[in-house]
């Protein structure tokens, strides 16, 4: 063990101290773990970062699996699908638990962005943590729509000749795009089989990638709070933040709860129902892709149709298309719109406060309107949502000036449980 | 006691809120006929019974034309709990293995010939439609002589299926009422509203046996569309208790721990 005498012998001996002095093993675990310092007053919606990182490698661990029975090409997906639901040793254990993972993994995501904007992470220092984090989202939006187009049912078929011709709205180069996207004329065999490569290799790679940056740059500021305040502004002697906490054990114990906690929904969802009325598992993704059937009102899963209800509400479908995008993009830049003094929701005036529950609602209003056919009053009311839902982007210049804010306090608001 | 109560009431009270009650009870039963797209087929694919009768049923009625090519007959028997010699004498169909997916001897050409379509394999019908439409099929049959089948059916209009079960059911017509809507526009629309079935020739089975026969039946493909399902649901339950567990465990050990944070 360690000298007292000599502080330059090495910390550890024998095999131990062979192996850290090549590995940085317990360094890692000094600066990372032990000795990473978070705020003290996580609360609920802080639990939703994990979860993500649970549900990422759920789905990769699931996807390794059903990658071994899965057999791409337009002859054989279906069939092969329904061979792992029937045939494998608990295949459908394994499909349903990666089909009900990509939507939790959608609401955990979308609570953990709300998380962000409750309190307001993604200002100042910490603007490439967010975009690393919107670079992720991106990635997943691209992820699950492939992963949904490869079990060649018709609502993958029918999904995928939507989705795909939004790009051929772009001037110009529309029309070839789409058809180097596709690899034919039509979605085809060569579509599925690109997208079975994009979906189980370049994807995930990336996703990795962007979640490990993601996490280097949450480690080097560390983590914002509810309160908004920067705990390492406020250190004791030793030089360890007054209001933070060692991250192990304290969060990961803590942690450890709100994954019980969501594995305990997933299963039931898994067990109980796997196609959450169609929610999660559409009816017509059970009958075999068919070009010359198209379902009865085409829509996407449930994480999509914000965006889709934006897409439908616009008459044009150029404009359609630009909008749906802009409703995705304008989460970057967030950081920018946002010109209030403080962060958290908390110390932000009414204004702000009003302006992020007007948009909670329209997301999810506009969410359950692109479950809907795209006729009559829901059209209407797809409209009043879809401008609500950009007012609260583009007037947040505005308004985070304008209003009072609150003061900050200098020390985190904790209360003990007894 | 209750003949004394009997006696009394007045007679114009013992018939009048009875007989409103009757009528209106009657109506309800008339409603529920008409809207056929709410009849539930309140099957159970834990009644091992009912599925062993549904698979008797698709073997004898069904599998002519139908196939359900992502099921072995080995499974069927194994989960429908059918011992291997009774699986070959009453299901198997002559030339069949049991380890043999359930195909229909039809080729598949012929029958796009005859009925202009080729009949759909129902291993996933109940998945894709779900078991309520597939039972509302197959009670909606009824005459219609402009039809190539003489048969159409009300809740897949113009299907290409002849009525093959009215040997059992029988041959049904459709009584319709011309009711004035208004139409989108504005205008009065006349249009034709179904109301009742009315029996035109009886088959073998009373209206209750052929329905009881058809719920069988939508069972057995219920069972087909997720043969893994029974097992699904009763293994849920022991990995939601051991994980509730497993919670109240990690509960636990984070107040310990957490005691020292103020």
């Amino acid at each position: 063990m360690a000298n007292p005498s000599n502080p330059n012998a090495p910390k550890y001996t024998g095999l131990k101290g062979w192996f850290y002095d090549r590995l940085p093993i317990a360094e890692f675990i000094d600066t990372q773990l032990t000795g990473y310092f978070a705020p003290k007053n996580f609360n609920f919606w802080y639990y939703f970062g994990v979860l993500s990182l649970v549900a990422l490698v759920l789905q990769l661990v699931t996807g390794i699996f059903l990658t071994m029975f899965y057999k791409v090409g337009e002859a054989t997906a279906f069939d092969s699908v329904e061979f792992i639901m029937r045939e494998v040793q608990f295949g459908w254990l394994i499909r349903y638990l990666h089909s009900t993972g990509a939507s939790f993994f959608f609401i955990v995501v979308y609570l953990h962005m709300f998380r962000a904007m409750l309190y307001g992470s993604y200002k100042r220092p910490r603007e490439l943590l967010w975009l690393f984090g919107m670079a992720v989202y991106l990635a997943l939006m691209a992820e699950a729509f492939m992963g949904y187009v490869l079990p060649w049912g018709n609502m993958s078929f029918w999904g995928a000749q939507v989705i795909v011709n939004l790009f051929s709205t772009i001037p110009a180069i529309g029309g070839p795009l789409v058809e180097w996207i596709r690899g034919d004329y039509g979605i085809a065999d060569a579509t599925l089989n690109r997208f079975f490569s994009l979906h189980v290799v370049a994807v995930p790679l990336a996703l990795i990638l962007l979640v490990v940056l993601h996490l280097v740059a949450l480690r080097h500021h560390g983590s914002n709070n509810p309160d908004g305040i920067e705990i390492k502004k406020n250190l004791d002697k030793s030089g360890k933040p007054v209001d933070g906490i060692p991250f192990h054990p304290y969060y990961t114990v803590k942690d450890l709860v709100g994954v019980g906690v969501f594995l305990i929904a997933l299963a039931i969802v898994v067990f109980f129902v796997p196609t959450l009325g169609g929610l999660f598992l559409e009816g017509p993704n059970f009958e075999p892709a068919n070009p010359l059937s198209t379902p009865e009102h085409i829509a996407p899963v449930w994480y999509f149709t914000p965006y889709y209800a934006i897409l439908r509400a616009v008459p044009d479908q150029q404009l359609g298309a630009l909008l749906m995008f802009l409703a995705v993009a304008a989460f970057i830049f967030l950081p920018w719109l946002d010109r209030s003094p403080v962060k958290s929701i908390r110390y932000k005036g009414w204004m702000s406060k009003l302006a992020l529950t007007v948009f909670a609602v329209s997301f999810i209003a506009l969410g359950y309107l692109g479950l809907q056919p795209a006729e009559g009053v829901y059209v209407f009311y797809a409209r009043v949502f879809a401008v609500l839902y950009f007012a609260f982007f583009f007037l947040m210049p505005f308004y985070t000036r304008m209003e009072q804010t609150k003061p900050v306090p200098e020390r985190l608001t904790y209360h003990a449980h007894a | 006691m209750l003949a004394g109560a009997v006696v009394a009431v007045p007679t114009w009270a013992a018939e009048g809120p009875e007989a409103g009650a009757k009528a209106e009870e009657e109506g309800h039963a008339a409603q529920a006929a008409r809207d056929f797209k709410h009849w539930k087929a309140e099957n159970e694919v834990t009644n091992l019974p009912s599925l062993q009768r549904g698979a008797r049923n698709f073997t004898g009625y069904c599998l002519g034309c139908h196939s359900l090519k992502y099921v072995r007959w080995s499974r069927v028997g194994e989960d429908l709990d059918i011992p291997e010699e009774q699986l070959e004498k009453f299901l198997l169909p002559p030339g069949d293995k049991p380890a043999d997916y359930i195909l229909t001897s039809m080729p598949a050409q012929d029958a796009a010939n005859w009925f202009g379509k080729t009949p759909p394999d129902l291993s996933l019908i109940v998945r894709a439609r779900g078991a309520d439409y597939v039972y509302q099929f197959l009670k909606t049959f009824h005459v219609d002589a402009s039809k190539p089948t003489g048969v159409n059916n009300l809740r897949l209009e113009g299907t290409a299926m002849p009525h093959v079960l009215s040997e059992l059911e029988g041959v049904k017509k459709a009584v319709y009422q011309v009711e004035e809507t208004k139409g989108e526009d504005g205008k009065p629309h006349t249009e034709r509203v179904f109301q009742k079935f009315e029996t035109v020739v009886p088959g073998r089975l009373s209206a209750a046996d052929y329905d009881a026969f058809v719920r069988d039946t939508v069972n057995f493909l219920d069972y087909a569309s997720e043969p893994a399902q029974v097992k699904r649901r009763s293994l849920g339950v022991w990995v939601v208790l051991f994980l509730i567990a497993f919670t109240w465990l990690a509960m636990l050990l984070k107040k310990e721990y957490w005691k020292d944070v103020h």
